[in-house]
């Protein structure tokens, strides 16, 4: 696995959890037509946990967190975002969207806008913040992704390690107090999948809560204090990374983990 | 240095390693230069060494005569005798004579400053806008988009402003060509994005107006619609009830043109990957915003060629108003020809060269300049 995230484990595996819930989620359930995929998902995150969720391919496992900012509507059951119930009232989707930043596989940056643009685009269009003031906050979010100068670049011009950072600077720019990562790496060539890493690493230090959809094993050790596993769209068993790891208790988790851990 | 990974052992060939950087060598043949260009372009197969006499020889046997016809062998100067003297090629005093007319029709000639003002504003708003450096462009853009069509409005109708009210029956010519055309032009870009739009919406009600309008108007000639225009809606009014021919007419060219456009505009947004929606709404972008920001831009962009190619075809469209009796350039050319001062077997072709040559010329500057935005729009993501 990846031993680069040693360094960070002692920092991160001690950081303190608050008591205070930050997204509930209550008997959830989710159909894509007859399909069932989301099953009685009960879950819920603290503020300043980091949650790492893994499963196999078609488990539900994106789908879950896409339903926390209505990427993916959800049919019954109740999903409340830090004190937001989300509904289809769009007001409250806005509202949720604004608190919750995402990072997706496939990067999902404006390839029209450079850089700084896509960076200060949702300040301004939806926090109203004064240019000046978003290229500040974006310079700054792009000092700790660690790539300021690309700001006045194209994504296009970029490798895809630098897009995902970009990215990730994105959604920081909005100050979200959830972050959600779906896949960051799974589009990585090997030799950038670090620098991703490390990037989220530092954020989960800086006690950013994190519900990351990931199958970087290494990362997991590394920052998670919850692992949950997902398979046939229900929550097979969710454990602290070491117990998880070590003893897992399900069968199904078990034969996973020997399949990805084998070679 | 590039390592084998077959290792003996376990079978394969044995280990290799590079023993140090190969030098350049000069390529056996020219890669570069006029002889490897024709080499690559005109005699790369014998398929293509036929294509090539085959194309030598007709530009051989067509462009003198075309060249004789319109420029060396053609009557420049002098009056309709000297015409008639010289049959056998173009008659380019012609068009001097009646340039007047083709150029504003019947418009009043004491008025005709006033279409000058119109004209030579639009020619230099639309090159202050062609080029990216011009000072305070978008204040250009908006005075062009906004108050440039209500001055010119005015101007050209008059009745305000102490100025004598020219009827549009008596518009004709490039003048009136340039009228329908932009008007045309100006209304159906953003009435087919807000239909293109509507058609992919997820509300029922709206998808299934859009889709009926745009299928109505794509579905019937426009000849169809400008005579509907012309005669049988009026029917439908009140006696007393009068609503301009030429309005009619734009407005049925507009739709017409809408209806095309939002098929384009269409095609541009099925090309933006669902990503790009999510990585808007995932930053809370409400619709809107969404559509304006990040989606259209880049739809848009992608549709420039096909956007230009409606506005084009628009553009040539404006001749048919000819059959619901406005005299637009080709309309005044045709009327021209009738004259019997000017009954020469040379004049007619000359007039619909004329013709031919204006449109081209004006067909090819919206065509280059799409070519020029699609350039500078290109930020490097195409892989």
């Amino acid at each position: 696995m990846n031993e680069q995230t040693g360094a960070a484990t002692a920092a991160t595996q001690d950081l303190r959890v608050s008591d205070e819930v930050v997204i509930r989620i209550d008997d959830m359930d989710k159909w894509y037509g007859q399909f069932h995929v989301l099953k009685s998902i009960d879950l819920e995150v603290r503020r300043g946990e980091r949650i790492v969720i893994c499963g196999p391919s078609g488990s539900g496992k994106s789908t879950l967190i896409r339903c926390i900012n209505r990427l993916e509507e959800h049919q019954s059951g109740s999903i409340n975002v830090d004190g937001i119930e989300l509904t289809n009232d769009l007001k409250n989707i806005d509202a949720i969207r604004r608190e919750v930043g995402m990072v997706f596989q496939h990067f999902n940056l404006f390839p029209h806008l450079t850089v700084m643009e896509n960076c200060t685009l949702a300040p301004i269009w939806v926090k109203k913040m004064p240019k000046r003031e978003a290229d500040e906050v974006a310079m700054k979010y792009l000092e700790r992704v660690r790539i300021p100068e690309q700001a006045d670049k194209f994504p296009g011009q970029l490798s895809g390690g630098q897009q995902q950072r970009v990215a990730i600077a994105r959604s920081l720019c909005m100050n979200p107090k959830i972050m959600l990562f779906d896949e960051p790496t799974s589009a990585l060539d090997p030799e950038m999948i670090k620098e991703v890493l490390d990037v989220m690493i530092e954020l989960a230090r800086e006690g950013m809560t994190m519900v990351c959809v990931t199958h970087e094993m290494g990362f997991a050790k590394t920052v998670a204090n919850r692992v949950i596993f997902m398979d046939g769209g229900q929550i097979i068993e969710q454990n602290a990374p070491d117990e998880f790891f070590d003893n897992p208790r399900s069968e199904r988790t078990q034969m996973f983990l020997s399949q990805i851990l084998a070679h | 240095m590039a390592a084998n990974l077959h290792d003996s052992p376990r079978g394969g060939p044995a280990p290799t390693v590079a023993a140090g950087d190969l030098p350049d060598k000069p390529a056996p043949i020219a890669t570069e230069g006029p002889v490897a260009w024709l080499r690559d372009n005109l005699f790369s197969s014998p398929t293509n060494v036929a294509l090539t006499v085959i194309s030598i020889a007709l530009v051989a046997l067509t462009v003198p005569g075309v060249i004789d016809w319109t420029i060396t062998g053609a009557v420049w100067g002098g009056g309709a005798e000297a015409c008639r003297a010289n049959p056998d090629g173009a008659c380019w005093p012609f068009i001097g004579s009646r340039w007047e007319q083709f150029l504003y029709g019947f418009y009043p000639r004491a008025e005709r400053w006033r279409v000058d003002i119109v004209l030579w504003t639009l020619f230099v708003g639309i090159a202050l806008l062609a080029f990216e450096r011009t000072p305070g462009r978008k204040w250009i853009g908006l005075f062009m988009l906004v108050a440039f069509p209500v001055i010119s409005f005015f101007l050209l109708y008059g009745g305000a402003f102490g100025l004598r009210t020219v009827q549009t029956a008596r518009w004709g010519g490039f003048m009136l060509t340039l009228v329908i055309a932009l008007a045309g032009i100006v209304a159906s870009l953003p009435l087919g994005i807000v239909l293109a739009l509507g058609r992919r919406s997820t509300m029922p009600v709206v998808r299934l107006a859009c889709t009926i309008f745009i299928e109505f108007w794509r579905g019937i000639p426009l000849v169809a619609v400008l005579f509907m225009a012309s005669v049988m809606f009026p029917l439908f009014l009140p006696p007393d009830v009068t609503f301009d021919q030429l309005l009619r007419a734009v407005i049925g060219v507009a739709l017409f043109a809408s209806a095309y456009m939002a098929e384009v505009v269409r095609g541009g947004l099925q090309a933006i990957p669902k990503g790009q929606y999510e990585g808007a709404m995932a930053l809370g972008l409400p619709y809107w915003r969404m559509m304006r920001l990040i989606v259209l831009p880049q739809a848009l962009k992608i549709v420039i060629p096909g956007i230009v190619n409606t506005f084009i075809g628009l553009f040539k469209d404006t001749t048919l108003v000819l059959i619901i009796g406005l005299l637009d350039l080709l309309g005044s050319v045709q009327a021209s020809i009738q004259d019997p001062n000017w009954s020469i077997r040379s004049v007619p072709y000359t007039g619909y060269v004329f013709v031919a040559l204006v449109f081209w010329v004006c067909c090819y500057a919206m065509a280059r300049y799409s070519r020029y935005v699609e350039a500078k729009l290109h930020t490097g993501h195409e892989r």
